[in-house]
């Protein structure tokens, strides 16, 4: 198995998310992580999604949402040709003997501290998942309280866009 | 009236522009002004305008409005169905014996549900059926009202798409555009589910509707490249299989089909869902394929080296064990619905295009390759000329004396002639029907393939002859698949629609109970039902006929059959139902049990036939 993320240019209409979602579960395979989003069209969204799935059958899965008449378009993004981010906050337990510790790390990793109580920190940080995933390690020791995480956004590299190649014509 | 003639203006191809303008539109559209309609209005209106002339619906409290308005016209006729089902498959039913799109009404909740079976039948065969359900009052939405059901998420998986109206200006816009996705690109079943508020307030009518569907281009025309290179394999090819499934009759490609066969000489096997495609008479014809297909349609596709899929999309009833089917052929596969392609077998050249278009393409870049290529095809021919006349399709009478079912259906078929149309349940008559009647047209065999759907017979069958009034349709059925929806015998006697009933009554599921005898070591676990021969005949369907105003007929020797079918042929003022009582210990042959190699095809019970291997 590998990773593959796919950007799905789609309609903005009521149950869109419901299809895709739906065409995924019916075919077996899991989405790992799902954001959706406007896009700089009215009427247009994108949904970025990452899903753990061998060559072949991303064929056909990506084959199958094509179908989905309110797809418009669909591209896999090679990690090496997209920036890849994903948002994390992470609230984690930081009294006065371990503030400066955590602090420390929130530095190191370029994160920020957003929000401070007598014994917990909140944390956001935004990076590649191999990075978050790195914080989170390195936090774990004084203790992760709650974590809220976004999905994967992706946009590939260079001027084009996955708009107006739909669009030009 | 025949498959090419088509009453209904076609779709403009191109989705995003708006709907071709007819005849109708441009007479309705002519006063200026946009006419103030109902929602409900503006939905016979649009339906009037795509050229829809027939619905099979049952009212209930969320289509009141739209009944109300079906009241007060006379450019549709609405057939009132006895159970919703029924009105899905009729609109099937409908749409495969014409190539015209089917509609079906329902109301909210149980209503709509009733229609699911149905759905889910259309969306497995690709048939083109347009299902307008009504919706609790949009204000009402989500507070699980009286008769509230999702039914857009309830179809999601089993539509090709789907839309929720909430206003009336949405109506036609919706309605158009649910019509064009439903009979273009590979045809499927579209519903449209539209709140009452939405039926009653009213919005002016604008016509024709901008249809906004940027997400939905169907491909019709192949690489001119691929096709090329399909033509030189089959060329250069030794042993080439045209493997022509349901899309060929879907996109009316049996000409161009016929035309390519014989430019090539190349052997066709026509699918459960093809029949007809290809005529049955025509020396190239070596039958069906899969599960119960003929020997030689069989051996021919798992010992092909070329494989031409038209259509077809490679169905485990037809490829037995994937990784062993026809070890040695390179595919060539052409369909219309891209997903298809390499979906269960690689393609080796993929075509993604309408079987209509493609077929003549091959044709042309056939003919071109000739100049440089001489194909030889006769040791294939050799070879599957001796699996014809060694295994031709046959069957022994009964060791019980009963009726053999093979005759019976041998018989209508023979006596009907081709241009009736034939309508299956689902089960051992079905192989029979698709076996021994000979197709010779398409939109002649109307079956449920890939859904399996038992009861889909008789209700389809109305729905034919709703389509093809000149055409003799009979409705071949089982003994059980007839009890799932007969009640729809109310509906054809009521609205004069004189279809004929079939019950092949071996008074089983005589499927699976066949499987039973062949693979449970004959433990017939509730399969029996007691209304056939030596049984409590419960019920008795002479007297069930009768009851629904139908002339009923039971046949129990094989001397009668004839003179029932003359009778049945001759009557026309009401439908017939003939109860032929069968032996119930006939089987299906040859059969590829589940789950083997092709190779392993049974002739008769353990009698597998002798062939080549390399």
């Amino acid at each position: 198995m590998s990773s593959h993320v796919l950007s799905l240019l789609v309609e903005d209409k009521p149950g869109l998310l419901t299809r895709v979602a739906g065409l995924f579960a019916r075919r077996g395979f899991n989405i790992e992580s799902l954001a959706v989003g406007h896009t700089e069209i009215p009427g247009l969204s994108r949904i970025t999604i990452l899903v753990d799935v061998e060559d072949l059958p991303l064929e056909q899965v990506t084959k199958q949402l094509n179908k989905l008449i309110n797809v418009i378009k669909i591209v896999e993004l090679d990690p090496a040709q997209s920036v890849q981010r994903e948002h994390l906050l992470v609230k984690v337990r930081a009294d006065n003997t371990t503030r400066s510790q955590v602090l420390e790390a929130v530095t190191l990793f370029r994160a920020r501290v957003v929000d401070v109580a007598t014994d917990s920190v909140v944390i956001e940080v935004t990076g590649d998942s191999g990075k978050t995933q790195a914080l989170l390690r390195v936090l774990e020791p004084y203790g992760i309280k709650e974590i809220a995480q976004s999905g994967l956004l992706a946009i590939g590299r260079g001027s084009k866009s996955i708009t107006e190649r739909v669009f030009k014509s | 009236m025949t498959a090419e003639q088509n009453p209904v203006p076609s779709p403009t191809p191109s989705p995003t522009s708006a709907a071709s303008p007819s005849a109708a539109a441009t007479a309705a559209a002519g006063s200026g002004e946009p006419e103030l309609l109902t929602g409900s209005g503006a939905i016979i209106r649009t339906l009037e305008l795509l050229g829809v002339t027939d619905v099979f619906g049952l009212p209930g409290g969320a289509v009141i409005p739209l009944y109300d308005e079906l009241m007060t016209q006379d450019a549709i006729r609405h057939i009132l169905v006895r159970h919703e089902q029924g009105a899905g498959h009729a609109a099937e039913g409908y749409a495969s014996a014409s190539n015209r799109v089917g509609v079906a009404i329902a109301t909210s909740g149980p209503g709509a549900t009733n229609l699911v079976t149905a759905i889910a039948d259309a969306y497995m065969d690709s048939v083109p059926i347009l299902c307008i359900t009504g919706q609790v009052f949009s204000t009402l939405m989500g507070t699980d009202a009286f008769q509230e059901a999702d039914i857009v998420g309830i179809t999601m998986p089993i539509t090709k798409h789907s839309f929720l109206v909430k206003r009336p200006e949405d109506v036609p816009g919706a309605i158009a555009s649910a019509y064009l996705i439903a009979s273009t690109g590979r045809p499927g079943p579209v519903l449209v589910d539209i709140t009452k508020d939405a039926q009653q307030k009213t919005a002016p009518f604008i016509w024709p509707p901008k249809i906004d569907l940027p997400g939905y281009r169907p491909i019709t025309k192949a690489h001119g490249k691929q096709v090329q290179a399909a033509a030189q394999l089959l060329a250069d090819a030794k042993k080439p299989v045209l493997y022509v499934g349901g899309g060929v009759i879907r996109a009316r490609a049996s000409a161009e089909l016929l035309a390519f066969a014989e430019l090539t000489g190349t052997p066709v096997v026509t699918t459960l869902m093809a029949r007809g495609a290809f005529p049955d008479s025509h020396d190239l014809h070596l039958g069906m394929p899969g599960m119960h297909g003929t020997v030689p349609a069989v051996l021919a596709l798992q010992e092909a080296d070329l494989i031409i899929a038209l259509g077809a999309r490679f169905d485990d009833r037809v490829t037995g064990k994937v990784s062993e089917f026809a070890p040695n052929a390179t595919i060539v596969h052409v369909d219309v619905d891209p997903a298809e392609i390499s979906k269960i077998r690689t393609a080796d050249v993929p075509i993604v295009g309408d079987a209509k278009d493609v077929l003549a393409d091959l044709a042309v870049s056939f003919s071109a390759v000739l100049k440089t290529t001489t194909p030889d095809f006769t040791e294939w021919w050799t070879y599957l000329d001796g699996l014809r006349k060694e295994y031709p399709l046959g069957y022994s009478e009964p060791a019980d004396g009963l009726l053999a079912p093979q005759y019976v259906i041998k018989r209508i078929g023979e006596l009907t002639g081709p241009e009736g149309i034939y309508a299956a349940g689902v089960g051992q008559h079905q192989m029979w029907a698709a076996q021994y009647i000979k197709y010779e047209r398409p939109n002649s065999w109307l079956n449920s393939g890939g859904a399996g759907t038992m009861g889909y017979s008789v209700p389809a069958a109305m729905g034919a002859k709703v389509a093809e009034p000149d055409r003799v349709v009979w409705s071949i059925d089982g003994d059980g698949c007839f009890q799932m929806t007969n009640q729809e015998l109310a509906t054809c006697t009521i609205n004069n629609i004189p279809i004929k009933v079939a019950i092949i009554n071996n008074s089983s599921l005589g499927m699976v109970r066949q499987w039973q005898t062949l693979f449970y070591d004959g433990r017939h676990s509730f399969t029996d039902l007691n209304t056939g021969h030596g049984s409590a005949m419960v019920p008795d369907f002479v007297k069930l006929a009768e009851a629904y105003g139908a002339l009923g007929i039971r046949v129990t020797s094989a001397d009668q059959v004839d003179d029932a079918i003359k009778l049945a042929l001759a009557t026309n003022d009401r439908p017939v139902v003939i109860d032929f009582v069968v032996s119930r210990d006939a089987m299906v042959w040859p059969m590829v049990p589940q789950g083997v190699s092709n190779s392993y095809v049974q002739y008769a019970k353990d009698h597998a036939p002798t062939w080549g291997e390399e």
